[in-house]
């Protein structure tokens, strides 16, 4: 029997959850623009000086970024449950830890690589230092495959719970301190033009424990719920 | 199209298979083998744990005792090869409803490796043609379990599970449906299948597995 390769699996479910993706333009465009609007809010709050806003910058935009990366995450397996597809995932030839990776990278090409591309407006509109707009880039980079992976495991556990949202934060938002931690700390060296070498290195293996544990997790998760 | 497990023992065998759900028993030490070639059909009114029993059957359901053999060996230690032999169809129909019937069979289609199936014969067979562009979520009851039923037609299992697969068709479907069941066991393949209505088809003599209410709380 002609058994399609893991790579065409993983690659033919990335692409069907960016063509849903697609048809449902909103659920990606409303974190990005909850986003926008939370910064644009802090200068209308505190007020235009570019002195405070540059100091408050990195924490802010990472703040926002957690709170926008938390919205819709509860739908990232919910619909598949609710449709049956999540069954059908489960019953593929292929480790489920491995099938739900290409769900979890769909997610981070939609939430997370747009953060990135996004973060020079963020940091224009906060006023961060020309020196600290790379590393602002570099951290979302770096930490948001993390946010990802997390905020999987997160959707994974909730799925049979009524309006998961609310404890998908409370369940996510303490696993999301440390990279909040590294990733401010890195931006603020690297607007005084110190050395971030050491931020960026620890968010990196965040990253890559996350990226390669959770998916175990995550499996786990939804064999409970479908069971 | 469909690959038969060549074996001797029986293709698919329960052994004291129980079910508890929500302190109910569903049922209790069953015993039953299926073999290469077989047409099962599941009966029994509401609650009496049909679907439940299906579930347990393709491993999505841990059953609270018991143990499922596939081939001569327990589900979970020939999990790869077993979910390459079965196709399952269950209460929801697994299509996206953001997606056209077309893209739907597409994609079930890349899932399941099967090249050489012709998607405008096969929305024509299933009363599909010209709806093939809609999205699903547009399309009747009927029409999204005919979208669902696509993966019939362009799969390689050869143990087909399926949950009430004639819900919402007409009386054309269910004799498509049927007909297909024809080729399927013909081909060597079997299927286990729950449903209140008969077959009507002659030639389809489905071996019957009877669960009853039972009502008991733990």
């Amino acid at each position: 029997m002609s058994q399609l390769s893991n790579r065409q699996t993983w690659l033919t479910l990335l692409k069907r959850d960016l063509r849903i993706a697609a048809r449902r333009r909103s659920d990606a465009l409303n974190p990005l623009l909850f986003l926008l609007m939370v910064v644009t809010l802090f200068p209308l709050g505190i007020g235009p000086g570019p002195d405070i806003l540059a100091r408050i910058a990195p924490g802010i935009i990472w703040v926002a970024a957690l709170l926008a990366s938390l919205l819709g995450l509860e739908r990232l397996f919910r619909d598949d449950f609710q449709d049956g597809t999540l069954e059908q995932l489960c019953l593929l030839p292929q480790p489920l830890a491995f099938t739900v990776t290409a769900k979890m990278m769909a997610h981070w090409l939609l939430s997370g690589l747009p953060l990135v591309i996004l973060s020079p407006v963020l940091a224009l509109l906060l006023s961060l230092p020309l020196q600290g707009w790379w590393a602002l880039a570099l951290t979302l980079f770096l930490g948001t495959p993390a946010l990802s992976a997390l905020g999987a495991i997160g959707a994974a556990l909730t799925l049979q719970v009524q309006r998961g949202s609310s404890l998908v934060s409370l369940i996510l938002i303490p696993l999301f301190i440390p990279l909040l931690i590294f990733a401010t700390a890195a931006v603020e060296n690297a607007s005084m033009g110190l050395a971030v070498h050491g931020q960026l290195a620890i968010l990196a293996a965040i990253s890559v424990l996350t990226v390669t544990l959770a998916p175990l997790a995550v499996a786990a998760g939804i064999r409970m719920s479908v069971n | 199209m469909t690959q038969v497990v060549s074996t001797n023992s029986p293709l698919l065998h329960a052994e004291r298979l129980s079910s508890i759900r929500g302190g109910r028993v569903l049922f209790e030490n069953l015993d039953f083998s299926v073999s290469a070639g077989q047409l099962w059909q599941v009966s029994g009114p509401n609650g009496a744990g049909k679907s439940s029993l299906l579930r347990i059957l393709t491993g999505l359901l841990e059953p609270s005792n018991g143990v499922v053999f596939f081939d001569g060996n327990p589900l979970n230690q020939n999990w790869s090869e077993y979910c390459q032999q079965l196709l399952f169809i269950g209460h929801k129909a697994a299509i996206k409803g953001e997606l056209s019937a077309l893209e739907n069979f597409h994609w079930q289609q890349q899932l399941s490796s099967v090249q050489n199936v012709d998607a405008w014969d096969l929305l024509e067979k299933l009363g599909l043609l010209g709806l093939e562009d809609e999205l699903t979520t547009r399309l009747s009851a009927g029409q999204q379990r005919r979208v669902a039923l696509t993966r019939l037609w362009a799969t390689q299992a050869s143990l087909w599970i399926l949950d009430e697969p004639f819900t919402a068709l007409d009386v054309q479907g269910i004799a498509l449906l049927q007909q297909r069941f024809v080729e399927h066991l013909d081909a060597g393949g079997t299927i286990i299948f729950t449903s209140h209505q008969s077959l009507t088809l002659s030639g389809l003599m489905p071996e019957k597995l009877s669960l009853e209410y039972r009502g008991e709380v733990l």
